[in-house]
């Protein structure tokens, strides 16, 4: 990219440490004056990237720009970014104003103009009369406050943000919010916010950056990432939704939950498997009718505050999420209609396991760095190369992880209606994806096994 | 009745371990050459404690401890509070095994570590005087300086250093405005500890102090006490010691307690 509006160009960079691999090939340009937020679970590398950034890790693949000069190996110290961290990291002997003055004092910037330049970044962040005060005996909420106004007093050209509100109260939180908006829009300055709060993601941002597993899942705007999620990981994480197994049988036309519906996506092909996804706030729920699409049983019906929370038994057995303004009682049935608009439709990423393995014998097969037993299959010395398949529903997951061939631990559940999609990390750092009636606990250890029926070989 | 008991033990066991130090100073206010003996009340022995060329040899003791004391003391605080910041910047196993061997040399007997040194000094072939006294003294007090410092260390919000530098500094000036007032309290108690043991070293001084005449007031009272009883002068220097410790403690917690009061009427 030579485009020279990016501040900030972010190509292709990889890190791990150790065997982990922290960030995989990731990508991010952002224009000046963006305020991007990265968004993902914990572990999914944000605060990796965020620290690459301000300088205090190194890459092993990759290139960083920022306003166009290559910063790759500049130390921390000569970047033109500041950093508010999570636990404000204010240096604990100095009072408030010494605080705030660090960066300037460095800098040799003239006294007076220090004290004017200190009173204005106080009153920006509302902490004007603090400057005499001890840090220690700030609350978290103006902690923090000094902690940003240190940072933006270095008028830097991209300021970096790490979960600088996880540590606050959620009314304070909200409050704090608002004013990094506010503060945002008159600096003019880059912002580069790193949370795990979807929420908080929505309510801030320009662009969202989705992560997970060291990888961009989906970059866009606060209502792309939440209308036109790219997969079922982004839909999950953002907002709650309803994602079910489906089929495009034509254009404009998908079939779930054993009925066909109409839709406005296009270009799938015919009878490709897909995603769908649906907001619990898109279903439209009324009391039994003929004019609905579908009918269901309500399982569940809680009060949120401004809507209702209800969960709808389907006729053919799939358990749906819908919010409404209205109550319905439990037992009750009740008709349902979706608009073709409020169908999102993703391609499947996946539609079963697939493996690299080596065959060791006639009726052994190693994959996952694990040897399994398969069928016997002809003409086999050992070492070749094969492709193993293994549908979702026939691998067999068991409690007691002595009893499976290998172990892993849960690492991601999806629930998809009538099912769990889940996917299990293997001792060897391998994904397994799993669809299983059992209900199993994010980061439960589990045994693996699967039968040698369920093993499909081919020769690579 | 339970309180009664309770009260005595306490006054009883403060009272077994002051009363050597309490009897010291009682007898030099007395001329008597023997430790028990009272001849009336005297200021004499501290009048010729301070007097020019009487005991020129136990002055020059004094002096020599201090001056030992004070170079060791400061060179394994500066040895001691960098090894502390390198220590904890290690992780996982490397850190267990340095820990480990800044223990050691704590744990190991003075008598042992007093002869390895003398052997050590003796095969390379260096004369033994100032020199290798100081050296011995800052062996075994940087491992005590490293323990000061690096709870510190620990207690430390681990992103301070980083939101220094992050800030513009250099990583020089990251460590000299940043880590190290963050540590002081921790090097002061280290330089505090490292000077007292070097002022009561007698296994490792002896062994080291080499046969040119150098004397520090350890090995001066042992040789003295060889000899045929103590010098009397030794009571009064005794006290002044015992003095001069017990005004340091009391000014340390006044000035602790302070703090203390300060904080609170700050939160």
């Amino acid at each position: 990219m030579k485009d020279s509006n990016y501040i900030i160009e972010f190509s292709h960079i990889s890190k791990s440490f150790g065997e982990k691999c922290v960030l995989n090939d990731v990508s991010l340009y952002v224009k000046k004056g963006e305020f991007v937020t990265i968004l993902g679970p914990s572990g999914c590398g944000k605060t990796t990237l965020l620290r690459i950034l301000a300088g205090f890790g190194t890459v092993d693949e990759g290139e960083i720009r920022i306003a166009g000069e290559d910063i790759t190996d500049v130390p921390p110290h000569e970047r033109p970014v500041n950093t508010v961290f999570q636990r404000y990291a204010l240096f604990p002997h100095l009072n408030v104003y010494d605080n705030i003055a660090f960066g300037l004092k460095l800098k040799k910037v003239k006294a007076d103009e220090i004290e004017t330049r200190v009173r204005k970044a106080l009153k920006m962040v509302g902490m004007t009369d603090y400057e005499w005060r001890d840090v220690n005996s700030l609350s978290g909420g103006q902690q923090q406050r000094v902690a940003i106004a240190r940072a933006i007093i270095n008028r830097p050209q991209v300021l970096l943000l790490d979960e600088p509100l996880a540590a606050l109260d959620l009314k304070m939180r909200k409050d704090m919010q608002m004013e990094l908006k506010d503060m945002h829009k008159s600096l003019g300055i880059t912002f580069i916010y790193v949370t795990h709060d979807q929420e908080e993601a929505l309510t801030l941002s320009d662009t969202i950056v989705v992560m997970s597993e060291g990888k961009v899942q989906q970059i866009g705007t606060p209502t792309d990432i939440y209308n036109e999620p790219v997969n079922a990981f982004v839909a999950d994480f953002i907002g709650e939704s309803n994602i079910l197994n489906g089929k495009m049988i034509r254009d404009k036309a998908v079939e779930f939950m054993g009925l066909e519906f109409e839709c406005v996506d296009e270009g799938f092909g015919e009878n490709a498997p897909v995603d769908v996804v649906i907001r619990p706030e898109d279903v439209y729920i009324m009391a039994h009718t003929d004019s609905g699409q579908f009918e269901g049983v309500v399982q569940s019906c809680i009060f949120k505050g401004v809507h209702y929370e209800m969960t709808v038994l389907t006729a053919n057995g799939y358990e749906i999420m819908i919010q409404d303004y209205n109550a319905f009682e439990v037992g009750q049935t009740v008709s349902m209609i979706i608009k073709p608009s409020d169908i999102h439709v993703m391609r499947k990423e996946r539609m079963c396991n697939k493996f690299e393995g080596t065959m060791v014998d006639a009726t052994h097969v190693e994959i996952l760095g694990t040897s399994f037993v398969c069928n016997e299959v002809a003409n086999v010395a050992g070492g070749e190369k094969v492709l193993v398949e293994v549908d979702f529903d026939k691998i067999e997951l068991m409690d007691n992880k002595e009893d499976g061939t290998l172990m892993g631990d849960v690492r991601f559940i999806l629930y998809k209606g009538d099912h769990y999609h889940l996917t299990v990390r293997t001792e060897n750092n391998d994904n397994v994806y799993v669809d299983t009636h059992d209900v199993w606990d994010d980061r439960d250890i589990v045994g693996i096994r699967i039968q040698p029926d369920d093993l499909r070989i081919t020769f690579v | 009745m339970k309180k009664f008991i309770a009260q005595s033990y306490l006054w009883l066991l403060l009272a077994l371990l002051y009363a050597p130090i309490i009897i010291i100073a009682i007898f030099s206010f007395t001329e008597a050459k023997v430790l028990g003996n009272w001849t009336g009340f005297s200021t004499k022995l501290y009048t010729s404690l301070f007097q020019s060329g009487a005991h020129h040899s136990l002055v020059s003791a004094i002096e020599n401890t201090l001056i030992i004391a004070l170079i060791s003391a400061v060179v394994s605080t500066v040895l001691g509070s960098v090894a502390a910041i390198g220590i904890d910047r290690l992780r996982g196993h490397k850190r267990t095994v340095l820990n480990t061997l800044n223990n050691i040399p704590m744990l190991n007997p003075d008598i042992i570590t007093g002869i390895s040194l003398f052997l050590l000094f003796v095969s390379l072939g260096i004369s033994q005087g100032y020199m290798t006294v100081i050296l011995a003294h800052i062996t075994f007090c940087t491992p005590y300086v490293v323990l000061c410092v690096l709870p510190r260390l620990q207690q430390m919000n681990p992103n301070i250093f980083e939101a220094a530098l992050d800030l513009g500094a250099t990583p020089f000036q990251a460590l000299r405005k940043v880590l190290i007032p963050e540590i002081k309290p921790g090097m002061i108690s280290g330089f505090i500890l490292a000077f007292t043991l070097s002022i009561d070293d007698f296994a490792v001084t002896i062994f080291t102090i080499g046969t040119e005449g150098l004397e520090t007031l350890s090995t001066y009272i042992y040789a003295d006490a060889r000899k045929g009883g103590l010098t009397p002068e030794l009571r009064p220097l005794s006290t002044i010691i015992f003095a001069t410790v017990l005004l340091l403690l009391v000014v340390i917690n006044i000035r602790a307690e302070r703090n203390r009061r300060k904080e609170e009427t700050l939160r």
